[in-house]
């Protein structure tokens, strides 16, 4: 048995610790705080595209945080000020040469910051430490005219039976049903995103309103969301929000994401009561972004599995 | 038969697809952060050879293919069929032309091949890494000459023709790689 060896060489460990050095340097000059926040809550993520790893422990039922966002904006609530974290979360079923059910995400949110404002700061953060991997400008495209450009068509004017012929059109040898945002997903991570400038950032944002997951819809623009996406080539990166605050609209999409699971036979994630106090005691106007920071660190690195760059990965954890 | 999840997708995998046997090849997990996850997953007909690249979504689950690799031993041909035996239990088995194809240049009575089955049927027949057979035709050889690397063509007992060194001659047995068809050394 020879996997109680490391899947990382030391080498490349030390650059890894030299890029965590260079995070906290870089938050530090700006003045966000770091915090830790419970990586064991008694409420989970409901978005039915995220499988959470569930405990049963004496006090009840406990989920692995699939990210640190419910208690991140609590405290900014609770007026905390600008914060970030860089902490382990788990997704349950996620494991690849781009994935690790368990893996370092750095979230940080900044008050009065609109979504631009947020992607300059992210950009200057991986210029930062990865700026000799780089090789040109960094591109910017909505959602909208990234399908244009790499698909063919319009995805806020499609229907689900439109998506369905776009993806046997563009030939992505899939043959089974999808919903809408099914459809789009396929058609994004196998024809749009493959098409992105290999060496260089690209940032996707307006997301369709049905993709807007925790992000704002825009108010002169009630089909898309004010979230982004970063990749790098075709990887990506990191997900951004201009932040919703209003606490009704999250216990709808919070029990939107519940139905959608009993009707999937998912089972029901528990509410996190304590985010939506918090929101109806009011969020301060933020931007918030996580990044993934084993694929930084891979494409930094210049690996192809995700298991190559961390220390132990899922087959030898 | 067993059905398999995506998530149990691996290299070397037998699935049915449409009717026909596949084995898988290459398996990656597709998924946007907050979106649907995939399996993009490239695999081998096992019935014409070609390899196809098909995506699934995630928790999908396909019937397993009943294909198994079997060590037989060639008996004889009988210019339809190609019989082979499992030596341990004498049960025989004949395989069409499809499924010998390519093996049949260097398939020689007693030899020990790989008799892929399914549903029991031969699928294809793989010949052992390396054979010898005896050379039957070609030039005479040129005395001597073992060093300038030069080569000529020799038909073996089997029919095949492989590139030799100038120095073998007619009755030689010879080594084969038969995964490159080429001559290794004199046997």
């Amino acid at each position: 048995m020879n996997d109680w060896r490391p899947g990382a060489e030391r080498a490349l460990l030390e650059r890894r610790a030299r890029m965590l050095i260079g995070i906290r340097a870089f938050f530090s000059e700006r003045g966000v705080l770091e915090v830790e926040t419970p990586i064991l809550s008694a409420a989970g993520a409901t978005d039915p595209q995220l499988a959470s790893f569930r405990l049963d422990t004496p006090d009840g039922p406990r989920w692995l945080h699939t990210s640190p966002e419910f208690p991140m904006k609590r405290l900014l609530a609770a007026g905390s000020g600008d914060i970030y974290q860089l902490c382990r979360v788990f997704r349950a079923g996620e494991a690849g040469v781009r994935h690790n059910p368990e893996f370092t995400l750095l979230e940080w949110y900044r008050q009065g910051f609109s979504v631009r404002q947020l992607m300059d700061e992210l950009e200057a953060l991986v210029q930062r430490l990865a700026a000799e991997r780089l090789d040109g400008p960094t591109e910017h495209v909505s959602y909208r005219d990234a399908f244009l450009r790499h698909a063919g068509f319009d995805p806020l004017d499609a229907d689900v039976t439109d998506c369905r012929a776009h993806a046997t059109r563009l030939q992505l040898g899939f043959d089974g049903e999808l919903d809408r945002d099914g459809w789009l997903d396929l058609i994004l991570s196998l024809a749009v995103a493959p098409r992105f400038p290999p060496d260089r950032l690209t940032f996707l944002y307006d997301y369709p309103a049905s993709q807007a997951a925790l992000a704002r819809i825009r108010p002169d623009d009630p089909r898309v969301a004010v979230r982004f996406e970063l990749f790098w080539g075709e990887l990506e990166l990191a997900n951004g929000f201009h932040e919703l605050a209003d606490a009704a609209e999250q216990r709808h999409r919070f029990e939107v994401d519940n139905a959608r699971r009993r009707s999937e036979g998912l089972s029901e994630v528990a509410i996190d009561e304590r985010l939506l106090a918090a929101l109806a005691h009011g969020l301060p106007d933020c931007s918030g972004v996580a990044l993934g920071v084993d694929r930084l660190f891979q494409r930094i690195s210049g690996k192809t599995s995700i298991g190559e760059v961390m220390a132990f990965d899922w087959s030898r954890a | 038969m067993a059905t398999y999840s995506t998530n149990e997708f691996k290299s070397g995998l037998k699935i049915m697809l449409d009717g026909d046997p596949y084995s898988i090849i290459e398996n990656e997990f597709v998924k946007p952060g907050k979106g649907q996850a995939f399996n993009r997953v490239r695999m081998r007909n096992l019935k014409t050879g070609r390899v196809l690249e098909k995506t699934f979504k995630s928790g999908d689950t396909v019937e397993g293919a009943d294909v198994v690799d079997t060590d037989m031993q060639y008996l004889y041909s009988d210019g339809e069929f190609w019989h082979f035996m499992v030596p341990d239990t004498f049960e025989q088995h004949a395989a069409g032309e499809a499924a010998v194809a390519d093996a049949m240049k260097w398939l020689k009575e007693q030899d020990m091949c790989i008799v892929t089955l399914w549903n029991g049927v031969p699928l294809s027949v793989s010949p052992p890494n390396f054979v010898e057979l005896k050379v039957t035709q070609c030039d005479p050889g040129l005395r001597g000459d073992t060093a300038t690397g030069g080569t000529k063509p020799a038909t073996v007992e089997t029919g095949a023709v492989v590139k030799v060194p100038l120095f073998l001659n007619e009755g030689d047995t010879i080594r084969i790689d038969t995964r490159t068809g080429e001559y290794v050394s004199r046997a």
